[in-house]
C-alpha cells in the first residue's frame, strides 16, 4: 500500500470512530434522574436488626486528630454493632474533591462520603440525584433539634440543587470551623492595647499598631483563598447577615454591588493602601504568615480556627483568639461553617444504614471523642471547652457566634467558578489594581450570572 | 521486509496469491499489539476528549450538546486568551532563551577544552533531573518577599527593586518563566554538546587559518552543525512551555489574578474544580493542536534550512 493510500485508510478510519462516537449517548447519560424524596417508607433505626452488612465510608479525615476521632468511633460502631463491618476510604481534601465525582457517578459507589459545601460540589452532586434527601431520618433521629439551624443550613439544598441553606437535609457536619482573628498577648500587651470588644475597637488597635512601627496584620496571600479570611469578617461587620448568606449561599436576593458591600471592599484596600499588612502579601504562603505570628513580626492574624493547634504549639499561653462582633457584647458575625458534612449516596444498598451510622458519628458521645482528639465538635462546642489556651478562645468564640452571632458561608460557595473570582479579585483589590468598586462588580457578575441562570 | 517474500515465492509459483495477501496483512499483525495499547490508551482518550469538548458538560448531570462553543468561547474569554498568551511567553523562556545561552555555553565548552568536563556536563544537566514539583517549592523560597533574592538585592542596596515577585503583576510571569530556563538550559546544553563533539577538529583548524576569529567559528561552524540537535531541543524544549502545569500549580496557582495561568492549569481547574468539563477538553484539544502545529513548523523550517 502506498503511504498516501495508509495515510486515507488511517484517516477514514479515524472518523469512523469519531462519528461512532459522537452518535454515542452524550455524556452523563448513564447518570440516574434525581431521586424523589422517599416519604412514606418506614424507618429502620435498630441496626442491630439489620443483619451481616458492610458499609463504605469516603471521608477525608487523613490528618492527626481527624484521623484518630474517625478510627475511635468506627471503632466503637463496629463494637456496639458487630454485624456490621465499616470500610473506610481516607484521602486528602483535594484527592476526596477530584474522584468523588467519578465515584458517585460510578456503579460502585460507597455509601456514605463526606462532601464539601459549596455548590460545585454538594449542589453538583444534589442536583445530578446522586445524594439522597435525609428528611425522614432527620425527622426519626430528631437531627433538627440536635443542630442549630445556623448550623445545619450549610447541609441544606433544595432537590433540585437551586437553594443552597434551605430545603432538605443531606448531610451533618462532625466539626465546626470559625475565622476570627488570632494574636500574640505579649505584643498586644507591650503596644498598650486590651483585647478589641467590637469591631471599631479592632480598627483602632491596627491603627495604633501602625503607628507604634509594628505590622498590625499578618497575611500570606499566594494562594488567593486566604485574602476571602480577611474580607468575610470586614463584610460581616459591615453588611446585613441575610446579604451576606444570599451571596454566600448563591441564592437570588441580594446585590453585591450594594453600598455596603463597597465600604467593606473600600476598608480592606485601604488597609492595604495604608501599609497594614505586611509586605508583598500576594508573594507570600499561607504558612509563611503564621510563622511570622509565632515570630513576633506582627500584631494580628486573620483566620480560620484550624490554625490554632499549629499556634499553640509554636507560641503555647502567648496566642490569643476572638471574633470581633459589630456592637460590643454581642454575638459577632463572622465567615466560618462547618466541616465536611456526611452524606448518602442515592445508590447506597442500605440508606437506613448510613444514616444510622451518620447519627451515631454526630451524637453526644461522638462529640466527646471529638473534643478529646482536638477537634472543634460542632455541637455543645463551650461544655467541652478546655480550660485554657488559645483552644478556649476558639471553642467560646465558635459558640457565641453559632448561639449569638451569626455564621456567615465562605463566599467561594456561592457558584462553581467563585472561587477564582474571588481570589483574582482580592489580589487586585490587595495589589490595588482594582477599586472597591471594580471588585463588588466582578463579584456581582460571577453572582448574578449564576443566580440568573439558575 | 518486502524483498524477502518475493525471494521465497517466484513469479508463477502457485503460492504467490496466498503470499501477497500474508504479506499485505503481516506488516499490521506485527503492529497491532502495539497499536492497540496506543489505541486504548492515547487515541481513544483524545477522541474521547473531542467528543467531550462539545458539550456543555459539569461531569455529573446529562450534558447538553454546544457544538464548537467551548471552542469559541476560548476565544472570546479574556482570561482564556491571557492563558494561552502566557503560553506563548513560556516558550520564549523555556526554549529560545536555554537554546541561545545553550549554544554559546556549549561551544565555550567545546572549543575551551576545559578540564572536568564531565563534571559540568553533569551540573548543568541536574536541573533536569529534579522533580518539577522540588524546583518549584525551592524557587518559591527564593523568589519570597524574605527570600534569597530580596536579601541578596538588600545587601549590595539594591532595596528599591526589591519585592513579591510571585505576587507581582509585572514580574510574575518572567519569574516563574526564568525557572523554566533555568531547568531547561542543562537539556539544550548537553544535546548540543553531543552535536558539537562530532564536528571534525579539521574543519577549525581550517577556519583558524583563513584567520577566523572565535565569534565567525561560532557563527559559521558550531550553530549550523548543531542543526539537528537544536531542532530536538526546541521541540522538547516548547512541547514542555507548552504544556506547563505543574510549575504554575505550585508557585503561583495562575496568580495574583491571572497574571500567570496557563492553558493546563485552566484545565485541570476547569475539569476537577468548577465542573466545566466540555470546556476543560476543549482547551485541552486546541493545546495538544498548538503543540502539534508548532512543533511541525520548528521541524518544517529546520529541514527547508538544511
Amino acid at each position: 500500500m502506498s503511504p498516501r493510500g495508509k495515510t486515507r485508510t488511517l484517516a477514514l478510519a479515524a472518523t469512523a470512530a469519531l462519528a461512532l462516537m459522537l452518535s454515542a449517548c452524550a455524556p452523563g447519560s448513564e447518570a440516574p434522574a434525581p431521586s424523589a424524596p422517599q416519604s412514606g417508607a418506614t424507618i429502620e433505626k435498630d441496626v442491630a436488626k439489620m443483619g451481616e452488612q458492610t458499609l463504605t465510608v469516603w471521608d477525608q479525615e487523613v490528618r492527626g486528630g481527624q484521623n484518630e476521632q474517625m478510627t475511635k468511633l468506627n471503632a466503637a460502631f463496629e463494637a456496639k454493632y458487630p454485624n456490621i463491618t465499616i470500610k473506610r476510604n481516607s484521602q486528602s481534601f483535594e484527592d476526596l474533591g477530584k474522584t468523588l465525582r467519578l465515584a458517585l457517578s460510578g456503579t460502585d459507589a460507597p455509601d456514605v462520603v463526606q462532601a464539601n459545601n459549596a455548590r460545585n460540589t454538594m449542589g453538583a452532586f444534589v442536583k445530578a440525584g446522586q445524594l439522597l434527601p435525609l428528611d425522614d431520618w432527620a425527622k426519626a433521629y430528631g437531627w433538627t433539634d440536635r443542630y442549630p439551624a445556623s448550623v445545619l443550613k450549610y447541609s441544606q439544598y433544595s432537590t433540585d440543587g437551586t437553594t443552597f441553606g434551605a430545603g432538605s437535609v443531606y448531610g451533618l457536619p462532625q466539626v465546626g470551623e470559625v475565622v476570627g482573628v488570632f494574636y500574640s498577648k505579649k505584643k498586644l500587651e507591650s503596644l498598650g492595647l486590651e483585647v478589641p470588644a467590637d469591631w471599631a475597637a479592632f480598627e483602632a488597635a491596627i491603627a495604633t499598631a501602625k503607628e507604634k512601627g509594628e505590622t498590625p496584620l499578618l497575611l500570606g496571600n499566594i494562594e488567593k483563598w486566604p485574602a476571602g479570611h480577611v474580607f468575610g469578617p470586614i463584610q460581616g461587620a459591615k453588611v446585613p447577615a441575610e446579604a451576606i448568606e444570599k451571596l454566600g449561599f448563591g441564592n437570588a436576593g441580594a446585590s453585591w454591588t450594594s453600598g455596603e458591600n463597597q465600604a467593606a471592599a473600600q476598608t480592606l484596600a485601604d488597609w492595604s493602601a495604608k501599609g497594614y499588612f505586611n509586605k508583598g502579601v500576594n508573594g507570600t504562603d499561607y504558612d509563611a504568615a503564621w510563622q511570622k505570628l509565632t515570630k513576633g513580626e506582627g500584631v494580628f492574624l486573620m483566620g480560620g480556627s484550624w490554625m490554632a493547634a499549629d499556634l499553640a504549639d509554636a507560641m503555647g499561653e502567648d496566642v490569643g483568639f476572638f471574633a470581633p462582633p459589630a456592637t460590643a457584647g454581642q454575638g459577632a458575625h463572622t465567615t466560618g461553617g462547618t466541616g465536611l458534612p456526611f452524606t448518602v449516596t442515592a445508590k447506597t444498598g442500605n440508606a437506613d444504614l448510613a444514616a444510622a451510622y451518620i447519627d451515631f458519628i454526630t451524637n453526644k458521645d461522638a462529640m466527646k471523642v471529638l473534643a478529646d482528639t482536638g477537634n472543634l465538635p460542632v455541637l455543645d462546642t463551650a461544655a467541652h471547652a478546655p480550660a485554657s489556651g488559645v483552644l478556649k478562645d476558639v471553642y467560646t468564640a465558635f459558640e457565641s457566634v453559632t448561639t449569638d452571632g451569626v455564621l456567615l458561608p465562605y463566599l467561594d460557595y456561592a457558584t462553581p467558578t467563585m472561587g477564582d473570582t474571588l481570589g483574582d479579585s482580592l489580589q487586585g483589590l490587595l495589589d490595588g489594581r482594582i477599586d472597591a468598586k471594580a471588585f463588588t462588580e466582578a463579584m456581582e457578575a460571577d453572582y448574578a450570572g449564576f443566580t440568573q441562570g439558575q | 521486509m518486502r524483498a524477502l517474500p518475493r525471494a521465497s515465492s517466484g513469479p508463477g509459483t502457485p503460492g504467490r496469491h496466498t503470499a501477497r495477501q500474508g504479506r499485505a496483512i503481516t506488516p499490521y499483525l506485527f503492529i497491532a499489539p502495539a497499536f492497540i495499547i496506543y489505541a486504548a490508551f492515547m487515541l481513544y482518550p483524545l477522541a474521547r476528549a473531542v467528543h467531550l469538548s462539545l458539550y456543555d458538560w459539569d461531569g455529573l448531570s446529562l450534558a447538553t450538546f454546544v457544538g464548537a462553543g467551548n471552542y469559541t468561547d476560548i476565544l472570546s474569554d479574556t482570561r482564556l486568551r491571557a492563558a494561552f498568551g502566557h503560553a506563548g511567553a513560556f516558550i520564549f523562556f523555556y526554549a529560545v532563551l536555554p537554546c541561545g545561552i545553550g549554544l554559546v555555553l556549549a561551544a565555550v565548552l567545546t572549543r575551551a577544552k576545559a578540564r572536568g568536563l564531565a563534571l559540568f556536563r553533569t551540573l548543568v544537566f541536574l536541573p533536569q533531573v529534579i522533580a518539577m514539583v522540588v524546583v518549584s517549592v525551592a524557587f518559591k523560597q527564593i523568589y519570597a518577599p524574605d527570600g534569597l533574592l530580596n536579601t541578596v538585592l538588600r545587601s549590595i542596596g539594591l532595596d528599591s527593586l526589591t519585592r513579591a515577585w510571585l505576587g507581582d503583576y509585572v514580574f510574575s510571569l518572567p519569574a516563574v518563566g526564568l525557572i523554566g530556563s533555568w531547568v531547561s538550559t542543562g537539556l539544550v546544553t548537553v544535546l548540543l554538546l553531543a552535536g558539537m563533539a562530532r564536528i571534525p577538529t579539521e574543519l577549525f583548524e581550517a577556519a583558524r587559518l583563513d584567520g577566523a576569529g572565535a565569534v565567525r567559528e561560532f557563527i559559521y561552524i558550531i550553530v549550523p552543525s548543531v542543526r539537528a540537535e537544536l531542532t530536538v531541543a526546541l521541540t522538547l524544549t516548547i512541547v514542555a512551555s507548552l504544556k506547563t502545569f505543574d510549575l504554575i500549580y505550585m508557585t503561583t496557582s495562575g496568580g495574583p489574578g491571572s497574571s500567570t495561568t496557563v492553558p493546563s492549569y485552566e484545565v485541570y481547574r476547569r475539569a476537577f474544580e468548577t465542573g466545566q468539563v466540555g470546556s476543560a477538553a476543549a482547551i485541552g484539544v486546541t493545546l495538544t493542536i498548538i503543540i502539534f502545529l508548532v512543533t511541525l513548523a520548528v521541524n518544517r523550517i529546520s529541514e527547508r534550512g538544511a
